[in-house]
């Protein structure tokens, strides 16, 4: 009976805080003339956005369009992102175990660095401090391979497709598959035989030898074109914003750290019998690594890994600080600051980032449901 | 041994291992922990070969080359950091445009503030209780007096406006740990209640705020929260970001309680129950005192973020540390290579030492609370 008093009362306050608040938020917003409704959707964004992965006008497109170019380079960056910091982060976890003392002092040390300091003055850093300094095109710092560097950002070779590109794609495939097919049959052979049959090196020559042979009939699949000082800019290559780079660099950075703490503790948490049994059993240490220790580990390592990735997507709203055109940019604030409607946009906003993040709860809780130990 | 198994297992005798190294003193440390093969000698001389270059270039940048003496024009083409910037901007990055004759007030709010988490956050220390009562109820009442100022007192009212820099930074800190731990407490106990609705609402509360970026939070509580309350009632420029940063804190403290509120045996409370204690009085002097112990170690290491990620406050115009070492950045009277360097490198330094301090101090806690008995 109490609880049913105290579930009504909070229903009923809820209820009344809501409405109260959207009434009150009804009438301020019809009294400044911001729109109520989704209509400024259709309209002509006039706004222009340094990096559209998808064509953008400032005269033509919409507000929509704005909506779909900010999400598109936020998953952009998040992708990117999320494959440096893994990589950097696995690479650091791993040395933080090295028997060497140098190498896992250091590492020790740039974990203890990069999650103490805010990501957001680490990207203010990288930004103001590093990139924005940088010489103008005319005195740009050349790097390898045809790179270019200077305070509009990095210049890459930009790919082409050319007349090899189908019959070497269409070769790759065919002898990944065929490949991978006889890997499989190598496995079954030697799980029932327990004798090794040699199909599976068979397989890598295939998916090797085939791509190779089809580049050498049809020529290269891509051709590159260098970039080239035109005017007071380069031109004919692929160009990559200080703004993304200094998002990827803080992002990744600091995210590696948090992942590399994720690595150690979960590689630590396999026992030690683990290793001491299988060496026992004869394992050689690169099994022992393979068969014994990583599928453990990833047990423990994957949920708080998706838990970073999906930090990592949110730490990228911070573009706004140093105006790279995600989502928060673009849309909560160049959109937001242009039609006024605070409240749609916002909530909008938020929505997307829920979405995600609730579809990869959801996607986890899968996974985890299928790795979880099956005790008998 | 059948054949499927045979081919796994060795059939050889290992060979016989080399005798254990008989070297001792420092080459021995030196031979286990540096040199113990051609690829741990290749790494060594990596990673030594790194600190070759990067240290001799920090310490040109932070000390040889750096501006020790002087005014603005020292820094015009300094090659390294300029400190006599940071030193004379140090009152503005420290308590903004506070009046300088009131900044005792800063001083005393601040002071107390965290000698009352030191009481409260030690295990040790007796009355904690009455320590929690200062510093959630008192505390916060005091502080917004001495701060905002109360004419009646003698004290004048100094604007929100005027407030900046470390001072705003450990505000918000302070606001994330006053308002945020009683607020997740609060929603841990309702995820976990009986009552069907009260769970849900905990719940969707939670799993939202977790699920949203931090600046949406931020920007809904700056744009939309006077939308939503009575002209009357709106609140201060700076105290809607601070409601922000509760709200946020509160969630992943939430969810850093209900570990703690799962970790308890369930005797305790049946125990307890069986005492003749009430349902309120059970959770009141027995659940929540331990569970909160268990939990500090957690609340700690929620509040290093929670603390990183009041810097997110300069993005909505509040002049936290970040936004003032920004402001004070931008003055043209101190124009320079090294100006932007120098006060980032400042800045970091500050966050560091805050964040490593409380992260080893949370470490020690936990190493404590698992072997002592006060756990």
């Amino acid at each position: 009976m109490r609880g049913f008093a105290a579930q009504s009362l909070l229903v009923l306050a809820l209820g009344l805080v809501v409405a109260s608040a959207t009434l009150e938020a009804h009438e301020k917003m019809l009294a400044r003339h911001m729109p109520l409704g989704f209509g400024f959707w259709h309209q002509t964004a006039g706004f222009d956005i340094e990096q559209a992965l998808i064509p953008f006008a400032a005269s033509s497109s919409t507000y929509g369009t704005a909506f779909l170019v900010g999400l598109l380079n936020t998953l952009l960056v998040a992708a990117l992102g999320i494959a440096l910091a893994t990589i950097l982060g696995f690479v650091i976890g791993i040395a933080r175990l090295s028997r060497n003392f140098v190498v896992a002092r250091l590492s020790a040390a740039y974990v203890e660095m990069f999650r103490n300091i805010p990501l957001l003055l680490q990207l203010l850093f990288w930004y103001n401090a590093i990139l924005r300094p940088l010489p103008a095109p005319r005195q740009s710092l050349h790097l390898p391979l045809g790179a270019v560097l200077n305070n509009r950002g990095l210049m890459l070779p930009g790919p082409h497709v050319a007349p090899g590109a189908w019959p070497v794609a269409l070769a790759l495939v065919l002898g990944l598959v065929l490949g991978l097919g006889l890997l499989g049959a190598a496995r079954r052979a030697k799980r029932l035989t327990g004798v090794s049959s040699g199909l599976g090196w068979w397989g890598l020559a295939l998916a090797i030898a085939l791509p190779t042979g089809a580049f050498m009939v049809f020529g290269p699949p891509l051709h590159f074109t260098m970039p080239q000082l035109q005017g007071f800019n380069y031109v004919h290559g692929v160009s990559l914003y200080p703004e993304l780079i200094a998002l990827l660099l803080g992002l990744s950075l600091y995210t590696a750290a948090f992942i590399a703490e994720i690595v150690r503790a979960g590689i630590q948490s396999v026992a030690k019998g683990q290793r001491e049994a299988a060496a026992a059993l004869g394992l050689s240490p690169a099994l022992i690594l393979r068969l014994i220790v990583v599928p453990q580990a990833l047990r423990v390592i994957i949920p708080p890994l998706t838990n970073q990735y999906l930090n990592l997507t949110k730490n990228s709203t911070l573009a706004v600080a140093i105006g790279y055109p995600d989502l928060a940019q673009v849309f909560m604030g160049t959109v937001l600051n242009q039609t006024g409607a605070a409240v749609q946009i916002v909530f909008i906003t938020m929505g997307v980032y829920l979405a995600i993040s609730l579809f990869t709860a959801l996607a986890m809780n899968l996974w985890n449901q299928r790795a979880a130990l099956h005790e008998r | 041994m059948n054949a499927e198994a045979s081919s796994y297992v060795v059939r050889d005798m290992a060979p016989a291992r080399l005798p254990p190294v008989t070297a001792f003193g420092p080459w021995r440390w030196l031979k286990q922990n540096l040199l113990q093969d051609a690829t741990s000698i290749t790494l060594t001389i990596g990673g030594l070969g790194f600190i070759a270059l990067l240290v001799p270039s920090l310490w040109r940048f932070l000390v040889s080359d750096a501006v020790w003496h002087g005014g603005p024009s020292a820094c015009a083409s300094a090659k390294g950091a300029c400190w006599v910037f940071i030193a004379q901007k140090l009152p503005f990055l420290t308590y903004g445009a506070y009046p300088e004759a009131q900044r005792w007030r800063v001083d005393v709010v601040v002071g107390s503030g965290f000698a009352l988490i030191i009481w409260l956050a030690s295990p040790r220390l007796p009355r904690r209780n009455l320590a929690a009562a200062l510093f959630f109820v008192v505390f916060p009442v005091v502080a917004l007096i001495l701060l905002h100022g109360a004419p009646a007192l003698g004290l004048e009212t100094i604007d929100t406006s005027l407030w900046g820099g470390i001072f705003v930074t450990l505000l918000l800190g302070l606001a994330g740990i006053v308002f945020a731990l009683p607020l997740g407490t609060a929603l841990a106990l309702g995820r976990r209640s009986n009552l069907p609705l009260i769970r849900l609402t905990a719940t969707i509360f939670i799993e939202t705020v977790r699920g949203v970026p931090f600046i949406t939070v931020l920007f809904l509580a700056n744009f939309m929260l006077p939308l939503f309350v009575p002209a009357a009632w709106e609140p201060d420029r700076l105290l809607r970001p601070m409601i922000g940063t509760a709200l946020f804190g509160a969630a992943y403290m939430a969810e850093v309680v209900r570990g703690g509120l799962q970790a308890l045996p369930r005797g305790q409370i049946e125990a307890a129950r069986a005492l003749g204690l009430s349902s309120w009085s059970a959770l009141r002097r027995v659940v929540l005192p331990q569970a909160l112990t268990i939990v500090i170690p957690g609340i700690v290491n929620s509040f290093i973020g929670l603390f990183k990620d009041t810097t997110l406050v300069s993005i909505v115009g509040i002049f936290d540390f970040l936004g003032a070492a920004e402001a004070a950045r931008a003055d043209p009277k101190w124009q320079g290579p090294s100006i932007a360097t120098t006060g980032y490198v400042f800045a970091a330094l500050f966050y560091f030492c805050c964040c490593y301090a409380m992260s080893r101090w949370s470490h020690g806690l936990e190493r404590r609370l698992q072997h002592g008995p006060e756990a």
